[in-house]
């Protein structure tokens, strides 16, 4: 770590660069996953849950797959089926070349070693009853690295990674903040050198300036240790800032994946589009200037979907195009509207064509005012 | 970036020892000004329990038929020579049966909390752990045993097993404490496999799933020592309710076989003498319920230190 | 439980129910509001906070929790006060009420004049009249607010019967017609419905109507979306403006988040550290911030407009601990611009150009070291 790092580093150029290997790493086939309903004096089966039905996507290796949607969408059930902490229902989980469903429970454990999770809450995330040392060790043990004694400076070398003060090994989790709690997750998911990691909504339960910090942390250890991530998250503009590649998720679908800033920018879904619409961007007159679409009612259940296209109950592109029948009766697949770009709508051309939602960037601002009006000082 | 970004913590955080959240709970404890009442007078009570017999003026079964004699063949007032809280009309010393009473009382707090822990964590952990279907049958079964009245269950087998050589052990108290202790599992069973069942949601709980630890460890280190504040409060808080049962019982002369005496049984046999003698009857009571008090504050103390969140930021 | 809601019954429901599910906001009723705002600037101030201060005395020492804060709401208007949690931004909202947890809080000092009434001299019976009446509130979590046993009918015309005086039937009748008002579908029929019977943002909506009851002239509304999906709060931010436009109501919305604020206030205040560290018009305070802390806050979050993976500049360290806040600037130890003036005394607000565009900082006053 360097510590000469110029103040500004926001203005830090272009893009980073798409990765390069483009072999995969993560391959998720007809995945389904439901959760089954019971009731009754003896917990019969009534009834299921879609939480994830029928999706497919594939990730790269040093590749940072986004999935955005909205609580219940079915992202964080995916994002733990890709690591086998829920069984799928249906379906298959390549994890580079393994498949997960058919491995023995030896093999899946040492596999463990290269794919770990991080979560949201960074309260419930780590045990209170054990210290951070015992914490981040316990991945260190269940693998058998390094020797008892040599566990205690590795220990020390991941505080300091994630930047935290390695004198607070000893102390327990309810002594540190959100964000160095966090941090202390990450540790742990970095102790056994894992290839892939799942951020599932890593930084929405922290403050905007700590969000930041964790933010920065996590894209710097993914250029240090070439880390393929799978970032879940429900703020789209987090999602946007740190993928190379993004999935929109509805009701246990997929219902668009692409590249952010042809996903952002042309969205070819009708919900991408009301999502996209319903972020507030911090510019006042931004905000005031754009069109919006305001979806009426509330996500339905996923025990009892919509029939036909999961959206059309709640679609402004239905009703605008004089809902068409065929949305209530034929499920849309996704359909390639560009390379790298694919949308699960009967009328994805139409929702092309709308400037509905866009945050059209060409009005915004190129660097946030502040900084303009305020150079930094000696 | 890594070190500057925590630089300002470091000297808040610093100053502060470690100490945990056990640590961090008998802190509380020892702030509840009640909870340390409780604890006094139990550790006095265990203190009696264990070293009764070296301390008492007489031994419990000691008749001083000179006295009661002397005294017309009636009980000895409290407050006599040689007999601090009087006798019995059969010159038996009332603090010394109230000290082997003591004995009688912890013991059932013991061997009931024993029972109670060694059924009711495993069938709850089972139940929580598992799931589906064994979940399903275990929790019927306490549902079953939960509904069956706790006293007939007692007495039937007390009554059924009276001439076996258990029914005989311990003067016949161990069977009345382990009968209690068969009715009393339930509750404990439901508390940990409720706390098991939350806890098996945590996330810290999927962290080391996903880092591949066995489960026989994620149960010892992730579970069980979660669940251990809640298990040592209803522990403590259950002692009350099963020296009252054992009390209630010995009223109605089921467990101690005379001349042995526990507190309800001293109760009992005052009852007849308790316009003339009352000192009979208030003692024997007046221990049972400071029994239930102390135990029931240092419960009450233990909760409040172990799950601060109830009692708000402290 | 939640989830089902509405699904039960069956969507094609809902879509008859809301017809016109395209509700493409325009800016119109906003320019409206706008220029109702700018003709009579000061018409009349609806409150006036002077020098409110708010403590908790807690057994490590006195928490600081709000600390001579000013501030004043016209009528019609809505103003945001922005911040992270710890700022002392629900602490000031609760302290407007008078609903601060006593013990172990306290409001120690200051002055709130609402509508010409100094609120801290009421007696607690004339408060519990101000509050609903006067004054509506709607929080974060709606569960928490609503009472989980009594049907939502009933808690909404309970309100207004009392407030207004108005008999059952047209107490109920009331309720029916905000609940209507809300975006509630079939209003009659669901007044017998429970909380737990309504989705989280049914809920909130629910908690709309109540605190709309009894057409108050301020809406205290903290966090109300932070518990909602990104569409749901999208329907919930546009019914408080709508209806704040209709009624003419005066919002105090209190949020983290600074794309909520700059979509739906016309002046914000950010608090820092139980402070006010900047205060003007959204467009001021957006676009031509006047305080490190603004700087820092805008510059952490991703936008959808920046050039993605670009590292964020961040705020770094901790917010100060408010048991024993020194003499020096707050925002001091984490600012970047930090002198040794502001290690040694606090800034007063002082005016920055713009009307009323006030900011707490040596560095960037007229004459200070950051242009």
């Amino acid at each position: 770590m360097t510590m000469e790092r110029e103040l500004d580093t926001r203005t830090a150029g272009p893009a980073r660069e798409a990765p390069v290997s483009g072999d995969e790493l993560v391959k998720v086939e007809n995945l389904k996953v439901y959760f089954p309903i019971h009731s009754g004096l003896f917990q019969r089966e009534v009834g299921h849950v879609r939480a994830v039905d029928d999706i497919s996507f594939t990730i790269r290796r040093g590749e940072t797959f986004g999935l955005v949607g909205e609580s219940g969408c079915g992202k964080s059930t995916t994002g733990r089926a890709t690591i086998r902490l829920r069984v799928p229902t249906a379906g298959t989980v390549g994890f580079d070349g393994h498949d997960l469903s058919t491995l023995k429970s030896d093999d899946l454990r040492r596999l463990r070693r290269r794919m770990q999770i991080i979560f949201q809450d960074p309260y419930s995330s780590l045990n209170p009853r054990m210290t951070v040392d015992s914490i981040i060790s316990e991945p260190l043990e269940t693998h058998g690295l390094g020797s008892k004694g040599s566990r205690s400076g590795r220990v020390s070398e991941l505080l300091e990674l994630v930047g935290l003060n390695p004198n607070y090994a000893n102390r327990y989790p309810h002594e540190f903040s959100g964000g160095q709690r966090q941090r202390i997750g990450v540790a742990r998911a970095l102790a056994v050198e894992p290839e892939f990691i799942v951020c599932d909504e890593p930084i929405s339960a922290l403050d905007v300036s700590i969000q930041a910090q964790v933010l920065n942390l996590l894209i710097e250890l993914r250029e240090k240790f070439g880390l393929t991530y799978l970032f879940i998250a429900h703020d789209l503009s987090v999602v946007r800032h740190i993928s190379d590649r993004v999935a929109v998720m509805y009701l246990g679908k997929i219902v668009e994946i692409g590249e952010p800033d042809t996903v952002y920018a042309a969205p070819g879904h009708p919900y991408t589009r009301a999502l996209l619409s319903a972020v507030p961007i911090p510019d006042p007159k931004l905000e005031r200037k754009r069109r919006r679409v305001i979806l009426t009612g509330d996500v339905p259940s996923p025990a009892n979907p919509p029939t036909g296209c999961r959206f059309h109950t709640r679609c402004w592109l239905y009703e605008k195009l004089g809902r068409p029948e065929v949305c209530t009766t034929e499920d849309p697949p996704l359909r390639v509207l560009a390379p790298e770009h694919q949308a699960a709508c009967h009328f994805a051309e139409e929702s092309l064509r709308s400037d509905v939602g866009v945050a059209h960037p060409e009005q915004a601002p190129q660097e946030p005012a502040s900084i303009a009006a305020a150079p930094a000082a000696s | 970036m890594a070190n500057r970004t925590e630089t300002l913590p470091a000297a808040t955080v610093e100053v502060r020892r470690s100490s945990g959240l056990w640590g961090d709970a008998f802190r509380r404890l020892r702030r509840n000004r009640l909870a340390i009442v409780g604890g006094v007078l139990v550790i006095l009570f265990v203190f009696i329990a264990i070293f009764g017999p070296y301390l008492a003026p007489w031994p419990y079964d000691y008749q001083d038929l000179d006295a009661v004699l002397a005294n017309g063949g009636l009980p000895l007032p409290a407050f006599s020579p040689g007999h601090f809280l009087g006798t019995d009309e059969l010159g038996r010393d009332l603090l010394s049966r109230l000290m082997d009473g003591a004995r009688i009382s912890m013991t059932v707090a013991l061997v009931v909390q024993f029972v109670v822990l060694v059924i009711g964590m495993p069938v709850g952990a089972a139940a929580a752990w598992f799931g589906g279907r064994t979940d399903s049958w275990l929790m019927r079964l306490t549902d079953v045993i939960y509904a069956y009245p706790d006293l007939l269950f007692i007495i039937l087998l007390s009554v059924a097993l009276k001439e076996t050589v258990f029914g005989k052990a311990l003067d016949g108290l161990l069977l009345v404490f382990v009968a209690i202790g068969l009715t009393s599992w339930v509750t404990m069973a439901r508390l940990v496999r409720g706390q098991l069942l939350s806890l098996k949601e945590t996330e810290f709980v999927e962290a080391a799933q996903a880092i591949g630890v066995p489960s026989k460890k994620i149960i010892s280190k992730h579970l069980l020592p979660n669940a251990l504040g809640p298990v040592i409060v209803a522990v403590t808080l259950g002692i009350p309710g099963a020296i009252l049962a054992e009390a209630t019982l010995a009223f109605i002369s089921i467990g101690a076989t005379p001349p042995r005496a526990s507190w309800g049984s001293l109760v009992a046999d005052g009852q007849p003498w308790l316009r003339s003698f009352p000192h009979l009857v208030i003692f024997p009571a007046l221990a049972i319920a400071t029994a239930l008090i102390s135990f029931t504050f240092l419960g009450d103390g233990l909760r409040d230190a172990l799950d601060p969140k109830l009692k708000g930021k402290q | 439980m939640t989830l089902s809601e509405e699904s039960a019954q069956a969507p094609s429901v809902v879509v008859e129910d809301l017809p016109d599910s395209v509700e493409v906001a325009t800016e119109e009723g906003r320019r409206m509001a706008a220029q109702l705002h700018d003709k009579q600037p000061h018409a009349k101030r609806l409150l006036e906070v002077r020098n409110l201060t708010t403590q908790f005395f807690t057994r490590e020492g006195v928490v600081h929790a709000v600390d001579e804060v000013s501030f004043d709401l016209d009528y019609g208007e809505t103003l945001g006060l922005v911040g992270e949690s710890g700022c002392g931004k629900s602490v000031t909202a609760l302290s407007l009420v008078r609903l601060v947890p006593s013990p172990p809080g306290r409001i120690v000092s200051g002055q709130i004049i609402f509508d010409g009434v100094d609120i801290l001299k009421l007696s607690n019976a004339e408060m519990r009249l101000m509050r609903g009446k006067k004054i509506g509130f709607i929080f974060q979590d709606p569960m928490t607010s609503l009472n989980p046993t009594l049907p939502i009918g009933f808690q909404i015309s309970e309100s207004a019967k009392l407030h207004l005086n108005l008999s059952r039937r047209a107490a109920d009748d009331r309720a029916v017609e905000l609940l209507s008002k809300v975006g509630i579908p079939r209003a009659r029929d669901r007044m017998k419905d429970y909380p737990h019977q309504f989705s989280g943002g049914m809920r909130q909506r629910v908690m709309i109507a109540i605190a709309l009851a009894c057409d108050p002239m301020l809406l205290l509304a903290d966090e109300p979306t932070t518990a909602l999906d990104v569409t749901i709060q999208a329907q919930i931010l546009d019914l408080i403006r709508s209806l704040s436009e209709e009624f003419g109501t005066a919002v105090i919305l209190i949020t983290h988040d600074l794309g909520i604020a700059a979509g739906m206030c016309h002046r914000v205040n950010v608090m820092y550290a139980g402070r006010i560290a900047e205060t003007g018009l959204v467009d001021d305070v957006f676009e031509h911030a006047r305080h490190p802390y603004s700087w820092g806050l805008m510059d952490s979050l991703p936008r959808l407009t920046d050039a993605r993976s670009a590292r964020l500049r961040t705020i770094e360290g901790l917010p100060p601990d408010l048991l024993d806040p020194g003499p020096e600037c707050r925002f001091s130890p984490r600012c970047h611009y930090v002198t040794d003036r502001c290690r040694t005394a606090e800034p007063e607000l002082s005016s920055r150009e713009g009307e009323g565009h006030l900011a707490r900082c040596f560095g960037t006053e007229p004459g200070g070291w950051i242009a």
